[in-house]
């Protein structure tokens, strides 16, 4: 298990990974926002919470068809399979390795881009604390849908058009949590159905997906 | 006897291709699968490794018993030849790579990235692979593929000496690999190809 982690991460930060893709694409998306609605402050205030998390989420959804699709195509997933891993496990880790190069990065970087979108102040442990909380469950939600569409070429539209609908609890409450943490309001309600999202996800999900990953093997 | 096999039907996808497969293969013996392309060795061994359930029949054998080589090489190319080893080792909890870097002459190639390698080359990593599952039951389809006749020769030497240490192996092949304690089988007089009955689609599909 530790194996397969420290394998996928070393492969994400290799030429050719993929690493900092999101990253990349979270930053131009953000640096994008104030050229084009404009520079006034007022406006970039009160819709920096909902570009924020608007921006994490698609970031992440960009990498998702590389979880599983690169093992397919070489033949290493068949070969996982029939391993003593439990493909639950595999599902799990490869989730894991997904946060660990998307959703954490996007984390530590997105103070810094809340400056550029003139974030108030509060928001900010409530803009980190909500990404921390929530980006586990966009990666657990893509897994899934990763698993769905393995064997099916170019299925990056398919797996978008799947995992989006499941992205939409996670992106309100997460959005909801940073912009009552801009109003000066206590946000730990949203912040705790986010948590629930994600428990929920990380706990069940990896047993559907690789519920997805035996039939898409067959 | 390692692996029985009783009255298997397998099938890929919507159709099915093979029933009423019956055979035995024991320790220190190998089965040689013959049959034209596309008669159905691929799928019998998907069966035999677990990948694709069997629609009917019966396959003992021990769990966790069976390595698995097919048609992709399951190398990854940014990793060299000692990482990917090295990695398939942590996963089936052996620890050495030693014997199957001899096995397969790989000690030169350790530190090369395997996207660099040869088709042969890749092929030799893949089959090393096998050494370190530890798995007494090696289903494999196609080995040779690509592979010149020193190194089937060596593959060959590997596999005698798998059968030696008490394993055996099932190998669809369209080559003599020279094996003196082989059986061949030839899988023609299973295939029954049709679309599967339970299958809700398979109307649809073929209309």
């Amino acid at each position: 298990m530790i194996g397969l982690l420290s394998r996928d991460l070393n492969l994400a930060i290799r030429a050719g990974g993929g690493f900092g893709l999101g990253l990349a694409f979270f930053l131009i998306f953000t640096a994008l926002v104030p050229f084009g609605v404009g520079p006034e402050t007022g406006i970039l205030r009160i819709i920096a919470p909902g570009i924020l998390w608007l921006g994490a989420l698609l970031a992440c959804l960009l990498s998702l068809d590389r979880i599983f699709q690169l093992d397919w195509e070489d033949g290493s997933l068949d070969l996982l399979a029939t391993s003593p891993l439990p493909l639950e496990g595999v599902a799990a880790i490869k989730a894991l390795a997904h946060w660990i190069t998307t959703g954490l990065p996007l984390v530590a970087l997105s103070p810094i881009l809340g400056l550029l979108l003139n974030l108030p102040g509060p928001a900010y442990p409530w803009l980190v604390a909500s990404l921390a909380i929530g980006t586990p469950a966009l990666s657990a939600i893509g897994t899934f849908g990763a698993a769905l569409t393995v064997g099916i070429k170019r299925g990056g539209l398919l797996l978008s058009l799947l995992v989006l609908p499941l992205y939409v609890p996670t992106l309100i409450f997460g959005a909801m949590a940073v912009s009552r943490g801009a109003a000066g309001l206590d946000a730990t309600t949203p912040l705790a159905m986010l948590g629930g999202i994600t428990l929920a996800t990380v706990a069940t999900l990896p047993f559907a997906a690789a519920a997805a990953l035996r039939v898409n093997l067959r | 006897m390692q692996l029985v096999v009783e009255h298997l039907a397998c099938a890929r996808g919507a159709a099915q291709i093979l029933s009423g497969v019956g055979f035995a293969v024991a320790t220190g013996e190998a089965l040689i699968l013959h049959g034209p392309n596309g008669s159905g060795k691929t799928t019998l061994l998907r069966t035999l490794a677990g990948l694709t359930p069997p629609l009917d029949g019966r396959i003992t054998c021990a769990p966790d018993a069976i390595a698995y080589a097919g048609h992709a090489d399951g190398l990854k190319s940014s990793l060299n030849v000692a990482e990917n080893l090295t990695f398939w080792a942590g996963v089936f909890g052996t620890h050495s790579i030693a014997p199957a870097v001899a096995a397969f002459d790989l000690t030169a190639l350790l530190d090369r990235k395997a996207g660099e390698l040869s088709a042969g080359q890749k092929r030799r990593l893949s089959l090393a692979r096998l050494l370190v599952t530890g798995r007494p039951v090696w289903c494999l389809d196609e080995p040779t593929v690509s592979l010149d006749t020193a190194n089937v020769a060596r593959f060959a030497a590997a596999v005698q000496a798998h059968l030696a240490d008490g394993g055996s192996a099932i190998i669809a092949t369209h080559i003599d690999l020279g094996l003196p304690n082989a059986r061949s089988l030839d899988i023609t007089p299973f295939v029954a190809k049709r679309i599967r009955a339970d299958d809700p689609f398979g109307d649809e599909a073929f209309a």
